[in-house]
C-alpha cells in the first residue's frame, strides 16, 4: 500500500499504456496563478500608496556596512506579484508543453511572495525588517528539520515508513541535554544525540522488519512512547537535579575566518555551530552518495522493488535495518538542535512537531536531499518570519502568523506535490 | 493417503487432545495476547516507576549489604503507584463515604466518553485504509463550535443541546473532510494533511478565544460558560459527573458496529479498506469513499470534543481537548477498529486518564507514565508473535498449518 503519497484519480492509465499520453496536470500553474494573484492584491494593491518599508541588511559586527534599504511599499509588493504572475505563466507553459521546471522556480516564486508580504507587513512601520536576523532565525529554526527530513528520506528510500522522526528528535533532544549536563561538554552531547535517536529506530526496525506490523502505526505509537518516556524521566529525574542534569553548555560558534565577514551571506552560514557545518556536509554527502554510490543504488532498488533487489543478492532486510538505524541517528542529531546547539534545557514535548513537518519537508523535496534541505528551510525560515514579525506588530494575529507553515504544507502537498511519487516498495514489508 | 485414515487421524487427534486443544485455543486467542500486552507494559512500567525512586536508587547503593531494603523500596514504590491509579479510577477504600468510594469508577466512564467517540470515528477510518492522524484537530474544531452553540445561544433545554451537538459534530466532519476532499481529488496524503489540521486547529481555537465572540470579558483567554440548558444532564446527580454522553456513546457504537457490518455503505468501506484496486474494479468509487469515510469519523471525533466541553468541562479554553485526539488513535488501534474493542479499550484508557491524577498527587509518579504504558500495550498487540515469544505461547498459526496439513490430501483427491 502506498500510503505517503496515493496514486492520483487518472494516474493507472499512464502507467499502464505509455503510448496514451497522461492528462496534463494543471494543479501546479494554477497554484502558482493563485497565490500570485492573492499576493498582488492582498500585499500590492491595498497598501497605502505613501507607505514605506524598511529593510536593514547588515549585522553591526559586519566587516563592512549596507546602508538599510528603504523602498516604497506598494510598488515593490506590486512589481515582486508580477514577478510570480510571470513564474507562473512560464509553469504554465512549460506545463502545456509536457515538461517539468527546475526546482529554481518554486524557489524564486516563494522567494517574490515572501518578500512581497515583508514589505506588506512593515508598510508605515517605524521598526524595520532586520533580514540578516531573519535569515539567521530561519536557518537555525530549520536545523532539525533538515536533519529530520534527511533521517525520513534514508529510511523511506529503502522502504521503510517513518513516522517517528518527531520522537526521534525529541530523544535526541532529551540524551543530548543530559550528557552535555553530564560532561559539561557540548560535543559530548552532540555524540550521544544520534545514540538516542538509532535507538528509537532500533524499535521501528524491530517491529515493522521483523513482525511486519504497519510502519504508520509504529511510528505513531513509537512517538508516543518517546514523549511519555522523555516527560517522565523529565519530570521524575531530571527536575531534582537540574544543574547536573539539565544544564547543558551551548555548542561553540565557529566562525569561518575571512567568509563570516561577508554581509548577509557570512553571519547566515558561515558564522555558525559545528552542528551547522556538519549538516550542510551530511546533506552534500548524501545527494552523491544516494544517486552515485553503491550503497545508495541498493537502497533504492530494496526501496522500490525489493524482490528484483533479492534476486542480485542484495540482503533486503538488512539494507533495511541499516538505513533505518543510520536514519534515526541522522535524526538524533537533529534534535540536538533544540537543546545543546542553543544551550537550552530539555522540557517536555519541546520538538513540538518539528518531526511531522520534516516528513512534509522530504515530501516537498521529492524524496532528494537537495530538495529537502530547501524546503526545509523555507519552512524553518516561514517560522523565524512569524516570530520576527510579532516583534515588528503587524496586523495579522500571531495565532494566524504560527498557522503559516503548517498551510503552506498542505498547500504543497495538495497542490504541487500531488504528483510525485513515493518509493515504490514502502511500507510494504518483505519476506521470502 | 486415503479418505477413510483421514477420517481416522482427525477423530484420534479429538479425542486425544480436547482438554490440550481447548487450553492452547485459549492461550494462542487474541484475548490472551491483549491481556499479556498489558502485563507487560505494567511491568515496564513498574521497572521505570522503580528505577526513578529516590528511596529505591539509595537502596540499591547498598543492595549487597541489605538486598531486602532494596526489594521493600521497590516494592512501596510501584505499589504506591498502582494502588492510587487503582484508588484514582476504579475504587477508593479509603474515602469517608460510600459515594465517594464509588465515585472513581464513575470518573473512568465520564473519562471514556470522548475516547469511544473518537475511537470509533478512528476506526471506521482505519478500517477503509485511511489513516486518520487528526482526531485531535477534529476533537479541537468540534469543542470549539458546540461551546460557542452552547454559550452564544439561548434555547430551551434538549433543543439548546441538541443544536450545539449539531454545531459541533458538524465542525469537526467539515475539519476531516477537507483532508478527505483533498485526498480524493488531489491524492493528497491524509496523514501529513491531517497532521497539519491538527497544528491548525491548536492556532485557530487559540485566535478564536482572542476573538470578542468567543471570548468572555477579561484578559484570560476563556469562554464564557456554557448555559445549563445546552450540558448533558447527569446520569447520577452531584458529586458524580458521570452524564447520558456515555449512553449515547454506547449507543453510536452499537450504530457504528451496524453500519460497518450490515450496512452496505460499511461493507464499501471495508472493501475499500482491504483492497482499493478490487474495490474500484468491482464499481466502488473510491474517492466518494474516502470524503464519506472523513465526514463521518470528523463528525464522531468532533463529537468526542462535544462531549467533553458539554458533558465534563463547561467551558472552552486552552488545553480543553487535552490529548484526546491522540489517545484515541491508541484506542482504536488497541480496539482492532472495531466498536467493542474500541469501547473496552477507551474503557482502559479512561482508567488511566481518571487514576493518573491521583497517582501523581500521592505517590509523585508522573502522570506522563500513562503515555508509556499506552505506548508499549499498542506496540505489543501490533505484534502478536511478539507477544507470543516472550511466553512461549503456542501460535495459532501452528494449529492452523496443522489443520490444512490433516486436510490436504482430501483436498487433493477431491
Amino acid at each position: 500500500m502506498s500510503v505517503l503519497t496515493a496514486p492520483e484519480p487518472g494516474g493507472l492509465v499512464g502507467d499502464v499504456a505509455p503510448a496514451v499520453r497522461s492528462r496534463v496536470s494543471w494543479k501546479a500553474p494554477i497554484t502558482y496563478a493563485v497565490m500570485g494573484l492573492a499576493s498582488l492584491l492582498a500585499f500590492g494593491v491595498f497598501t497605502s500608496g505613501s507607505a514605506e518599508s524598511t529593510f536593514v541588511i547588515s549585522t553591526p559586527s559586519d566587516a563592512w556596512q549596507i546602508a538599510p534599504v528603504t523602498v516604497p511599499s506598494r510598488l515593490t509588493a506590486v512589481v515582486l506579484s508580477l514577478v510570480a504572475l510571470g513564474l507562473a505563466a512560464f509553469v504554465a507553459v512549460r506545463t502545456r508543453a509536457r515538461r517539468r521546471v527546475g526546482v529554481w522556480v518554486p524557489v524564486v516564486f516563494g522567494l517574490c511572495i515572501v518578500l512581497s508580504f515583508l514589505t506588506w507587513a512593515d508598510a508605515g512601520k517605524v521598526a524595520p525588517i532586520t533580514l540578516t536576523s531573519l535569515l539567521v532565525g530561519g536557518l537555525v529554526l530549520s536545523i532539525p528539520l533538515v536533519f529530520g527530513s534527511l533521517a525520513g528520506l534514508l529510511c523511506e528510500r529503502s522502504g521503510i515508513i517513518n513516522i517517528a522522526i518527531e520522537g526521534q528528535l525529541l530523544a535526541g533532544a532529551f540524551l543530548a541535554a543530559v550528557v552535555a549536563s553530564m560532561t559539561s561538554n557540548a560535543y559530548a552531547g552532540l555524540v550521544a544525540a544520534p545514540v538516542a535517536g538509532a535507538l528509537v529506530s532500533v524499535l521501528l526496525a524491530f517491529f515493522s522488519i521483523r513482525y511486519r506490523v504497519n510502519q504508520i502505526i509504529v511510528g505513531v505509537v513509537l512517538n508516543g512512547l518517546v514523549i511519555g518516556l522523555t516527560g517522565f524521566l523529565f519530570s521524575a529525574v531530571l527536575s531534582d537535579n537540574i544543574p547536573l542534569l539539565n544544564s547543558p553548555p551551548r555548542l561553540p560558534v565557529l566562525p569561518i575566518p575571512l567568509l563570516s565577514e561577508i554581509p548577509v551571506v557570512g553571519p547566515v552560514l558561515f558564522r555558525q555551530s559545528a552542528l551547522v557545518y556538519l549538516m550542510f556536509v551530511i546533506v552534500v554527502l548524501l545527494q552523491v552518495m544516494l544517486f552515485r554510490s553503491r550503497w545508495g543504488l541498493r537502497m533504492r532498488s530494496v526501496g522500490e522493488h525489493p524482490k528484483a533487489a533479492d534476486t542480485v543478492g542484495i540482503d533486503v532486510n538488512r539494507t533495511r535495518w541499516r538505513n533505518t538505524v543510520l536514519g534515526g541517528a541522522v535524526a538524533g542529531l537533529g534534535g540536538a538542535a533544540f537543546t545543546v546547539a542553543l544551550g537550552l534545557a530539555f522540557t517536555k514535548e519541546m520538538t513540538g512537531g518539528k518531526g511531522y513537518i520534516a516528513l512534509a519537508a522530504m515530501i516537498l523535496g521529492r524524496w532528494n536531499p537537495r530538495g529537502a534541505l530547501v524546503a526545509a528551510l523555507l519552512f524553518g525560515f516561514a517560522d523565524a518570519l512569524g516570530t520576527n514579525l510579532s516583534l515588528v506588530g503587524t496586523p495579522v494575529p500571531p495565532q494566524l502568523l504560527a498557522m503559516l507553515p503548517y498551510v503552506a504544507t498542505i498547500f504543497a502537498v495538495a497542490g504541487l506535490v500531488g504528483r510525485v511519487r513515493a518509493p515504490a516498495a514502502e511500507g510494504i514489508p518483505y519476506g521470502k | 493417503m486415503t479418505e477413510a485414515s483421514v477420517g481416522t487421524d482427525r477423530a484420534e487427534h479429538v479425542e486425544e487432545s480436547r482438554a490440550t486443544r481447548i487450553t492452547r485455543d485459549i492461550l494462542s486467542s487474541d484475548a490472551t495476547v491483549v491481556v499479556l500486552a498489558i502485563v507487560v507494559a505494567l511491568v515496564l512500567a513498574a521497572v521505570l516507576i522503580a528505577a526513578a525512586d529516590p528511596d529505591v536508587q539509595k537502596a540499591a547503593g547498598y543492595f549487597f549489604a541489605r538486598p531486602a531494603d532494596f526489594f521493600t523500596a521497590v516494592w512501596d514504590a510501584v505499589y504506591g503507584a498502582y494502588s492510587s491509579l487503582f484508588r484514582g479510577a476504579v475504587f477508593d477504600p479509603q474515602a469517608s463515604t460510600p459515594e465517594r468510594q464509588v465515585r472513581p469508577f464513575t470518573e473512568t466512564l465520564t473519562a471514556s466518553v470522548p475516547l469511544i467517540f473518537a475511537g470509533l470515528g478512528l476506526g471506521i477510518g482505519f478500517r477503509a485504509g485511511l489513516f486518520n492522524i487528526g482526531a485531535q484537530g477534529q476533537v479541537i474544531l468540534g469543542a470549539t463550535f458546540a461551546a460557542f452553540a452552547g454559550f452564544t445561544f439561548h434555547l430551551p433545554a434538549g433543543l439548546h443541546l441538541v443544536v450545539a451537538i449539531a454545531f459541533g459534530v458538524a465542525a469537526g466532519a467539515a475539519w476531516a473532510g477537507i483532508a478527505g476532499v483533498l485526498k480524493a481529488r488531489t491524492g493528497a496524503n491524509e496523514v501529513i494533511v491531517t497532521i497539519m489540521l491538527n497544528s491548525i486547529a491548536v492556532f485557530l481555537m487559540a485566535y478564536l478565544l482572542t476573538t470578542d465572540a468567543f471570548k468572555r470579558p477579561g484578559t484570560n483567554p476563556i469562554s464564557p460558560k456554557i448555559e445549563p440548558t445546552a450540558m448533558f444532564p447527569s446520569i447520577f446527580g452531584p458529586p458524580f459527573r458521570l452524564h447520558w454522553g456515555f449512553v449515547l456513546a454506547l449507543v453510536t457504537a452499537v450504530g457504528v458496529w451496524w453500519f460497518m457490518e450490515r450496512s452496505t455503505a460499511g461493507f464499501r468501506y471495508r472493501a475499500v479498506g482491504l483492497n482499493p484496486h478490487a474495490a474500484r474494479t468491482a464499481g466502488i468509487r473510491i474517492n466518494s469513499v474516502y470524503v464519506s469515510v472523513m465526514l463521518i469519523a470528523g463528525a464522531l471525533a468532533g463529537m468526542g470534543g462535544v462531549t467533553q466541553v458539554l458533558g465534563t468541562e463547561g467551558v472552552l479554553q486552552d488545553g480543553v481537548a487535552g490529548t484526546i485526539g491522540f489517545d484515541a488513535i491508541t484506542v482504536a488501534l488497541l480496539g482492532r477498529s472495531k466498536p467493542v474493542g474500541t469501547v473496552l479499550a477507551a474503557l482502559l484508557f479512561g482508567a488511566l486518564r481518571a487514576g493518573s491524577p491521583l497517582m501523581q498527587t500521592v505517590s509523585g509518579t508522573p502522570i506522563d507514565i500513562v503515555m508509556v504504558v499506552q505506548a508499549v500495550i499498542v506496540l505489543l498487540i501490533a505484534a502478536p508473535p511478539l507477544v507470543r515469544a516472550i511466553f512461549r505461547l503456542p501460535s495459532p498459526d501452528e494449529r492452523r498449518a496443522r489443520r490444512t496439513a490433516v486436510l490436504a490430501p482430501k483436498e487433493v483427491a477431491a
